[in-house]
C-alpha cells in the first residue's frame, strides 16, 4: 500500500467510502429541500425537524406497534408527508405570493415548536433504535470494515435520488410541475389543478426528509436535536448546488460528503466548517450555485 | 403627647428592624445546558436538585429565604459570561450552580471572583478549575478529569489495556481529560498510539472510528461526554470495534447515557462516578425525592444532579453560619472549614484549592440478563476512598495553595 500526504492509501479509501455514505444523507435531504424550493419557492426551514419526525415515527412505530425497520421505511414517510400536507394547507398556501422571508420565518417557527415539544417528551440523550437483523454485520473489504447497513444507505439513497430526478425531469407529471412553477395561471387555464399539485409536492419533499430520518435512526442518535444539527449543512449544500436544481442537489450532496470525509482525515478540527468555506467561495465565484439556473 | 407617640413609633420600628435582621435572603442561579448534548445529564434535573436543596434547607431554617432561578448557556462561553454579569449586577444572584461544559465554567470563574459571588461548580470536569485556574470563590464538586483518568485509566491499564487511541472532544474539557488520562496510561506502563480531535456535538463518528480501528490500539479512549459518547459507542458497535478485539473506555459516562444506549450496547463498559441512585439506602431515598421534584418519570439522576444538591446544601449551611450571603470569599472560606455531609456523597470535606473530596466508585454496566428492572444498570467493582480519588494538593499548581 502506498501513502498519500502521509496517510496510508487504505485509510484514505476507507474515509472516501465513509464520505460517500454521509453524502447520501446530504443528497437525500438536499433533494427534498431543492424540490420544495425549486418547485414551490418555499424556504423550508422545518426540513430538519421533519427529518427528525421521520426517525421519531420509526421509533414510536417500533415501541407502540411493534413494526420494525422495513414497514417503517414506507409508513413513516407517509405519516410525516401527510403532516406536511396539513402544514401546507393550513399555513403555507397563504404565503405563496409574499416574500420568501415569510415562508422561512414560518417554517423556522414550526421547526422550533416541533423540536421543543419532542424535547419535552423525549429528552435529548436519545432513544435506542437497533439495526434491522437482515442488515447487521458487515464485510471486510481489506482496507476497511464496511457495515452492511451503511452499504444499503448508499444504494437506497442513490436509487431514491435518481427516481425523483427522473420523475421531475423526464416524465409528463414532472413537466406539469415545472411548468406550474414558471407560470401557474397559464397552467391552470389548461385545466391542471395547480394548488393540489403544490400541496402534494410539498408533501413529497417532506416525505423524502422523513425517509432520510428513518434511514438515519439505526445509526445516528434518535434525538430531537438531530435535525437542527444537520439542517444548516444541508442548506449550505443546496446553496452550493444551486437552489432550483435537482441534479445539482444530488451531485453536490455526494461530492460534499466526500470532501468532508477527506477533511476529517487531514484536518479533523475543521470538518464542521469546510462546507461553509466552500459555500462562501462558490457564492463569490458563481452566485447562482454550481448547477443553478436562475440569475 | 405627639412626641411620646413619635418616640414609641421609632422604638417599635427599631425593634422590628432588629427582629428582621435575622432574615437572610439568598438567590441561587442554576446556569446549565437545557437543550443540547448535556441536557439530560444536567439541565432540568439540576434545577430540580437545587430546588430540592433549597426546600430541605428552608424547612430546618425558617429565617432563610432561598430563591432558585435558572438559565441556558447553550454551551457558549459568551452567553455564560453575559448571564453571570446580568445575574450579579441586576438580579442580585449570590451563587452560580452547575455549569456543565468546562469552556463555559473556565470563562465565568474569574467573573464570579471579580464580583465576589460564589461559584459551586458541580457540572464541569476540567481539573484546571482547582489547578492553575483556581479562584477563591470557586468550589469544584462531584468529579474532575484527574479523578476520571485515575479511576478509569488506571483500572483499565492494570487489566491489560496498555495501548490507547483517543477520540477527543475538541475543547477545554476534552483536552484536559485526554491530557490527564494519557499521563496515567504512560505512568502505568502503557502507550498512547494516536489521537483524533472531533468538534463538540458531532453526530457522525464513522470517520474517527475508522482511524481508531486502523491504529490497532487495544483501547479506544472516549475523551468526550453526553451525546458524543453515546454516538461514539453506538456507531462503534456498528463498525465491529468490539468484535474486532478493541474495547471502548468511557472516560465520562453518566447514568442517563447508559439508559439511552441500552444495556445490550453498553454492557461491560467500565467508568468512574461518584454517585449512583441504587448505591445505598440514603441515595435511594434521595432519588425518590428528586424524582418527585423533577416530575419526569423514568429519568435517572446523574452524579451532576447529586452534585448540585450537595453543593447547594453545603453553601446554604455556610451562609446560615455567617448570617449573610453578601461576601463570596468569606462564604467559600467557611465552606472549606466545615466538613460536608449529605445523603448523596456521604461524608467529605473541601480542600484549600476548592476541591470537594468524597469517595469515588468504579462501575461496570450490567449485562441485560443481570438487570432486574429499567433502572438497574451498574455493578460496583471498586470503591476508591476520598484521599486517593483526587489529585494530591501539591500537584495542582493552584496559586491559592502555594502563595
Amino acid at each position: 500500500m502506498f501513502t498519500i500526504f502521509g496517510v496510508p492509501s487504505g485509510a484514505l479509501f476507507g474515509q472516501l467510502l465513509i464520505g460517500l455514505i454521509n453524502g447520501s444523507f446530504y443528497a437525500l435531504l438536499s433533494l427534498g429541500l431543492a424540490v420544495i424550493f425549486g418547485m414551490l419557492n418555499i424556504i423550508n426551514f422545518a426540513h430538519g425537524a421533519q427529518y427528525m419526525l421521520g426517525a421519531l415515527t420509526a421509533y414510536m412505530l417500533l415501541q407502540f406497534a411493534g413494526l420494525g425497520y422495513w414497514p417503517s421505511l414506507i409508513i413513516a414517510p407517509l405519516v410525516v408527508g401527510a403532516l406536511g400536507i396539513v402544514i401546507e394547507r393550513c399555513f403555507l398556501q397563504w404565503l405563496h405570493n409574499l416574500d420568501h422571508l415569510y415562508g422561512l420565518l414560518l417554517t423556522f417557527g414550526l421547526a422550533l415548536i416541533i423540536e421543543g415539544v419532542s424535547r419535552h417528551y423525549f429528552g435529548t440523550a436519545g432513544l435506542p433504535y437497533t439495526l434491522p437483523d437482515s442488515l447487521q454485520g458487515g464485510r471486510n473489504l481489506g482496507f476497511m470494515f464496511l457495515p452492511n447497513y451503511r452499504a444499503w444507505v448508499i444504494v437506497a439513497s442513490l436509487t431514491v435520488c435518481l427516481v425523483t430526478w427522473f420523475l421531475i425531469e423526464r416524465t409528463r407529471i414532472g413537466a406539469y410541475l415545472r411548468a406550474a412553477t414558471e407560470n401557474p395561471t397559464l397552467v391552470r387555464a389548461f385545466g391542471i389543478n395547480v394548488p393540489r399539485m403544490i400541496t402534494l409536492t410539498y408533501g413529497f419533499g417532506v416525505a423524502l426528509a422523513a425517509f432520510a430520518g428513518v434511514m438515519a435512526a439505526p445509526i445516528y442518535n434518535v434525538s430531537p436535536n438531530m435535525g437542527s444539527e444537520l439542517i444548516i449543512v444541508v442548506f449550505a449544500v443546496v446553496v452550493i448546488g444551486g437552489m432550483g436544481s435537482i441534479l445539482g442537489a444530488i451531485v453536490t450532496g455526494f461530492a460534499l460528503g466526500i470532501v468532508e470525509g477527506l477533511t476529517k482525515v487531514f484536518f479533523p478540527e475543521a470538518s464542521n466548517t469546510v462546507i461553509f468555506v466552500i459555500m462562501a467561495i462558490v457564492l463569490l465565484v458563481r452566485p447562482a450555485g454550481l448547477f443553478g439556473r436562475r440569475a | 403627647m405627639r412626641r411620646t407617640l413619635g418616640l414609641a413609633a421609632l422604638a417599635a420600628a427599631l425593634i422590628c428592624g432588629v427582629a428582621n435582621a435575622q432574615q437572610i435572603n439568598v438567590k441561587i442561579g442554576v446556569l446549565t445546558d437545557m437543550a443540547s448534548l448535556y441536557a439530560d445529564d444536567t439541565g432540568e434535573g439540576s434545577v430540580a436538585a437545587a430546588r430540592l436543596a433549597a426546600a430541605d434547607f428552608m424547612k430546618d431554617h425558617p429565617n432563610v429565604k432561598v430563591t432558585v432561578i435558572s438559565a441556558d448557556h447553550q454551551n457558549k462561553a459568551d452567553i455564560g459570561v453575559q448571564t453571570v454579569n446580568q445575574w450579579a449586577d441586576v438580579d442580585h444572584v449570590d451563587m452560580i450552580a452547575d455549569v456543565p461544559n468546562s469552556g463555559v465554567a473556565l470563562a465565568i470563574a474569574p467573573v464570579v471572583a471579580q464580583k465576589n459571588k460564589v461559584f459551586v461548580a458541580s457540572g464541569p470536569a476540567s481539573s484546571d478549575l482547582t489547578g492553575p485556574k483556581c479562584q477563591p470563590t470557586t468550589i469544584h464538586m462531584t468529579y474532575d478529569t484527574w479523578m476520571l483518568a485515575n479511576g478509569t485509566g488506571k483500572a483499565i491499564v492494570k487489566n491489560g489495556g496498555d495501548t490507547w487511541f483517543f477520540m477527543t472532544s475538541d475543547y477545554a474539557f476534552g483536552h484536559a481529560l485526554e491530557r490527564d488520562t494519557a499521563a496515567v496510561v504512560e505512568a502505568n506502563g502503557g502507550k498512547v498510539l494516536g489521537k483524533v480531535r472531533h468538534p463538540i456535538n458531532t453526530s457522525d463518528f464513522s470517520s474517527f472510528l475508522l482511524q481508531a480501528q486502523q491504529s490497532k490500539a487495544k483501547i479506544i479512549g472516549l475523551a468526550n461526554a453526553g451525546g458524543d459518547t453515546i454516538n461514539s459507542i453506538k456507531q462503534g458497535a456498528e463498525f465491529g470495534i468490539v468484535a474486532g478485539g478493541q474495547k471502548f473506555a468511557g472516560l465520562l459516562v453518566f447514568a442517563p447515557d447508559v439508559q439511552a444506549l441500552g444495556l445490550k450496547t453498553a454492557q461491560g463498559l467500565m467508568f468512574t462516578e461518584t454517585f449512583y441512585w441504587d448505591l445505598n439506602d440514603q441515595t435511594r431515598a434521595w432519588t425518590k425525592r428528586w424524582d418527585a421534584e423533577r416530575k419526569a418519570p423514568g429519568k435517572l439522576p446523574s452524579m451532576n444532579h447529586a452534585g448540585v444538591y450537595a453543593g447547594t446544601m453545603h453553601y446554604l449551611k455556610a451562609v446560615a453560619a455567617l448570617g449573610s450571603a453578601a461576601d463570596g470569599k468569606a462564604i467559600v472560606a467557611k465552606m472549606k472549614s466545615m466538613p460536608t455531609d449529605d445523603p448523596v456523597f456521604g461524608k467529605g470535606s473541601i480542600r484549600a484549592d476548592g476541591r470537594a473530596l468524597h469517595p469515588a466508585y468504579l462501575f461496570e454496566v450490567k449485562k441485560p440478563a443481570e438487570s432486574k428492572g429499567p433502572g438497574d444498570l451498574y455493578n460496583v467493582r471498586a470503591t476508591i476512598p476520598a484521599d486517593e480519588a483526587f489529585r494530591p494538593l501539591k500537584d495542582g499548581g493552584c496559586p491559592l495553595v502555594n502563595g
